[in-house]
């Protein structure tokens, strides 16, 4: 075992690079002697290379190297540029994948979706190695805080000379106690004047300023971490909803898994007004769409009665969404859609029509027939809300309006038999047809807009960005400010001074010599640092 | 566009282009021995108030667009390139106070230069935002990474400049050879430019059309077509040295809309960049770096290394909160989701681990010096790679042009 008492007597722990109390180097080779003296950590001891028995401590020290941290985050990344060669599977406009990729890329596609980059960032290895940046973050912050808080909270003033000559910056000067002395006072109302903090212990002085900004990366690490964390719990059940409705215009429908409802009172799209439009656009006539909107109204239902009570009002846009009680309501579609056929049932005997009436799409009437006037009767057999033909046999793509198809039964005074009519959206049957006496004539369509809203509740939220925001805020202490350190020492018969900032030595060089001006100290700088414009 | 607001982004151009002369006076002149700290104090001086007065005018020109035009600082591509070139500015300004070079300004201006010429080869109209990108958010996260990627930017010229300092006499050195492919980029970009003014100038008009998808469509050509979509029809193309149709067919697994005329135009850039540089080979008898070597010689090399890591540290922290926090915000309102792993999130993610990969090398692995530098030309070509790659390519939310 190393010797880990330093030759002023203070005891350091298995591990420390230089004595915690003095400064002193405690382990080195001799051929490094005249090197400047490695600073990190303030040269104390880390968890990491204290112990190394059990497997914990093997995990420990494997995610405590930085290097480690730094191959994860290049892996990371070098994965990362994968998943964006070919779209995602959620930007895609098919539903199955193992089709159209290779549809789409040919063999490229195909493996490209056999590996799985299809579905990159959501797939265990990709979380696998963000979970371990993760544990990186925690064990390597853990492993060196600790000892640099201790480090830095028992500084003493004091320093052995070996530790001030081995400085970066650094000065040595013969002269008396009493001129030490002085020059010390002037040297300390320099730095005071450049806010530095500074201490005094009998013929010895530390002037130091920024020790917070050491905090900075741990603090963005503790930000990160937190943030992750945040991640984490959108998989806990309640903390994440991720639902989508779509509401037509004057329907009310529950909001999927929350105790809400939702009541779309009109939905519109807004155009630019030509005058908003660059000349060529506007000279072409084309419609830009701005804006999409729904005016929505929030419900609760009352336990006892079951009645809707209306809790909020708002319209929802692109950009806009509604937000009440941490429910989140988000403009995601815009459709127009069939609602009702205007139907007018004509004699072609005589010319004239005879009657009309209205279907609603969403609810066509089957059991009983549409009564018209005069003793009309129209009956539904078959309906098609999606028409196609498939083999010559008519069929029905979706449940969705989109074609609609009727086959009627006409039932009049006039006729013996019930005729059987056709009526398909945007099909003219009258040739098909023509044996029949009556026709029906489609006189309207009518349509209504509807809203798909995406609705969200993300509890997480709150946690992400403060995690976040902490992130951001070490990075500020850390980047905008720096630690930076003078050790002035007078012993027998010479001043030393020491100085360490740890980062941004080219500003502390202008600082000191700022500081020191008017004396004849004569300060050795890392390199010859000449700067542009003398 | 109003004619003065064009005259506004002239004038910014002419500032640029002088603050980059009189630093490059400031450096170059420097041989002569007498009053040599005047002279650089003098120019240096100069270069820094032009830089200043070029960014001042550029600022009241974004401040005119947003109030006339459309409101929007930032979401067309003129709009953004021309925003970074001064955000390249704005963080030179600030690492001019704090180090006093005048040899960063006489690269880094030029650099500005060059952005805001590129910023002008695409349409300066303002357009209509569509739906999503009406957001104030939108505006905040996209100027505060645009600034962030200015701070990147100056530490690219630094990690250049550092480059040069160290390697750039050296003859036989791999560093040297690397360098000087770099710096062929960099020229290959100033021959795009270069070429799209004068083919612009000339009015030049090509369209080819081809089946895509069991669909004929038709792709316009501003570059005379070397190189058509597969299975092109010429439907019209002006004469440029009696060609009548694309020398080339771009492989048929090229698809997408613009993928030919794209290839086109990078086989353009590479054609005029090499174009470029045999001229100046010719002409100068040395490599780039070479002939740029004696300008930075009496750098010290250790202040430019810390000039770079000081950029990317100003730097970081405002593309992190522009270009991730701020950008996740803005997805939210626009989208209901803060991530969506859409290709251009995910590079500027990969942007955000890249830097703290040099990050963490630089501050615990010790790298420094020419492998710091290396990262830093790295990141700002990854950069590069986001702006003209993934809006110009990949079809994605952000993909403006
Ligand atoms: C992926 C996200 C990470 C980010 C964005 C990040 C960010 C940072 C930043 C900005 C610094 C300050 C650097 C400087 O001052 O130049 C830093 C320092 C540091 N980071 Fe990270 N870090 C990340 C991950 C990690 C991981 C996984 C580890 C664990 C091994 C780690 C360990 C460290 C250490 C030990 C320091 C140095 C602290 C010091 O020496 O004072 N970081 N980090």
């Amino acid at each position: 075992m190393e010797n880990t008492k330093c030759d002023c007597g203070h005891n350091n722990p298995v591990g420390t690079v230089l004595c915690e109390s003095c400064g002193k180097p405690l382990v080195e080779e001799m051929d490094n002697q005249k090197q400047t003296l490695d600073m990190r950590y303030e040269g104390a001891a880390r968890r990491s290379q204290t112990r190394n028995r059990a497997l914990i401590d093997k995990v420990w020290n494997f995610f405590s190297s930085v290097k480690v941290a730094v191959i994860l985050i290049l892996i990371t990344l070098a994965v990362s540029i994968l998943g964006t060669i070919l779209p995602q599977e959620q930007y895609i406009p098919s539903a199955r994948p193992e089709v159209y990729y290779p549809q789409q890329y040919g063999v490229v596609g195909e493996i490209y979706y056999k590996l799985g980059l299809s579905d990159l960032y959501s797939s265990w290895p990709f979380r696998l190695l963000i979970a371990m940046i993760g544990v990186s973050l925690v064990v390597c912050s853990l492993d060196r805080v600790l000892p640099l808080y201790r480090a830095l909270k028992n500084q003493r003033v004091t320093k052995d000379p070996v530790f001030l000559t081995r400085q970066r910056i650094h000065a040595q000067q013969e002269m008396t106690e009493q001129e030490g002395i002085a020059l010390m006072d002037r040297l300390a109302e320099g730095l005071s004047r450049k806010r530095y903090h500074v201490r005094r212990e009998g013929s010895a002085l530390l002037a130091e300023k920024g020790r917070f900004s050491r905090w900075g990366p741990y603090i963005n690490h503790v930000g990160l971490i937190i943030l992750l964390l945040g991640i984490l719990l959108l998989r806990v059940p309640g903390f994440y909803l991720n639902e989508f409705v779509f509401v037509r215009e004057g329907e009310t429908k529950p909001v999927p898994r929350t105790p809400y409802y939702v009541k779309n009172e009109a939905a519109s799209v807004v155009f630019y007004d030509p005058e908003e439009l660059p000349p060529d656009m506007a000279e072409s006539g084309q419609s830009v769409i701005k804006q999409y909107e729904t005016k929505a109204v929030l419900f609760t239902k009352d336990p006892e009665t079951g009645e809707l009570e209306p809790v909020h009002r708002q319209t929802i846009r692109v950009n806009h969404p509604l937000q009440y009680q941490g429910v989140e309501l988000f403009q995601s579609d815009f459709q127009t859609k069939l609602k009702g056929l205007d139907l007018a049932v004509r004699d072609k005997k005589t010319g004239k029509t005879i009657g009309s009436f209205t279907v609603d799409l969403e609810n066509p009437k089957f059991r009983e027939p549409y009564r018209l006037s005069g003793g009309v009767e129209v009956r539904i057999l078959e309906y098609f809300p999606d028409f196609a033909m498939e083999e010559n046999r008519p069929i029905t793509l979706s449940e969705e309006p989109n074609r609609p198809a009727f086959v009627f039964e006409v039932k009049t005074p006039e006729l013996k038999e019930p005729e059987k009519s056709w009526v398909i959206a945007g099909t003219n049957m009258d040739e098909v047809q023509k044996d029949n006496r009556y026709e029906m004539k489609l006189s309207k369509i009518q349509t209504v807009n509807q809203s798909g809203l995406i609705v969200r509740q993300q509890k997480g939220t709150p946690i992400i960005f403060s995690g976040a925001m902490i992130f951001v805020i070490g990075l500020v202490i850390g980047f905008y400010w720096q630690h930076r350190r003078v050790w002035i020492r007078w012993k027998e018969g010479i001043l030393y001074l020491g100085a360490h900032t740890n980062k941004n030595w080219f500003g502390f060089r202008r600082e000191l010599e700022q500081a020191a001006e008017g004396t004849d100290l004569r300060l050795v700088f890392p390199t010859s640092g000449r700067r542009e414009n003398g | 566009m109003n004619t003065w607001m064009e005259n506004l982004l002239l004038l910014t151009f002419v500032a640029y282009g002088l603050a980059s002369v009189a630093f490059a006076v400031a450096v170059i002149g420097r041989k002569r021995k007498s009053g040599e700290d005047n002279h650089v104090r003098r120019w240096g001086r100069a270069g820094i108030v032009l830089s200043i007065i070029g960014a001042a005018i550029q600022v009241m020109f974004i401040i005119s667009r947003f109030f006339i035009g459309g409101r929007s600082i930032a979401s067309s591509m003129f709009e953004f390139t021309a925003f970074l070139a001064f955000a390249i500015v704005l963080a030179f300004i600030l690492i001019y106070y704090l180090y006093r070079t005048p040899t960063l300004g006489a690269f880094v201006l030029p650099l500005a230069v060059i952005l805001l010429a590129y910023a002008s080869v695409f349409p300066k109209e303002v357009r209509p935002l569509i739906p999503a990108l009406q957001s104030h958010w939108l505006h905040i996260h996209v100027t505060l990474a645009a600034l962030g990627e200015g701070a990147f930017a100056v530490a690219f010229i630094a990690g250049l400049i550092y480059l040069i300092r160290v390697v750039g006499n050296q003859r036989n050195s791999t560093h040297a050879r690397y360098l000087e492919l770099t710096l062929v980029l960099v020229v290959m970009f100033v021959g795009y430019i270069l070429v799209s003014f004068l083919f612009a100038g000339l009015g030049y008009e090509a369209a080819i059309q081809h089946p895509l998808n069991g669909e004929t469509i038709q792709q316009e050509y501003s570059l005379p077509p070397l190189i058509g979509p597969a299975g092109g029809e010429v439907v019209k193309m002006d004469p440029f040295l009696g060609l009548e149709r694309p020398l080339f067919e771009a492989p048929s697994w090229m698809k997408g809309e613009k993928a030919a005329s794209k290839t086109n135009t990078v086989f353009w850039s590479i054609i005029a960049g090499l174009i470029l540089y045999g001229l100046f080979r010719a002409l100068a008898r040395k490599r780039i770096c070479e002939c740029l070597h004696p300008m930075v010689k009496n750098l010290d090399p250790e202040m430019v290394d810390e000039i770079a890591y000081r950029a990317i540290a100003i730097g970081f922290p405002i593309f992190t909160l522009g270009g991730l926090v701020f950008a996740s915000i803005w997805a939210h309102y626009a989208w209901g989701r803060f991530w969506g792993w859409d290709p251009k999130e995910v590079w500027a993610l990969i942007t955000w681990f890249f830097y703290t990969a040099y990050l963490h090398l630089r501050l615990n692995r010790g790298w420094l010096g020419l492998k710091s530098s290396w990262l830093a030309v790295g990141g700002f070509v990854i950069l590069m790679f986001n702006l003209i790659a993934i809006n110009l390519v990949f079809a994605g939310l952000h993909s403006y042009a």
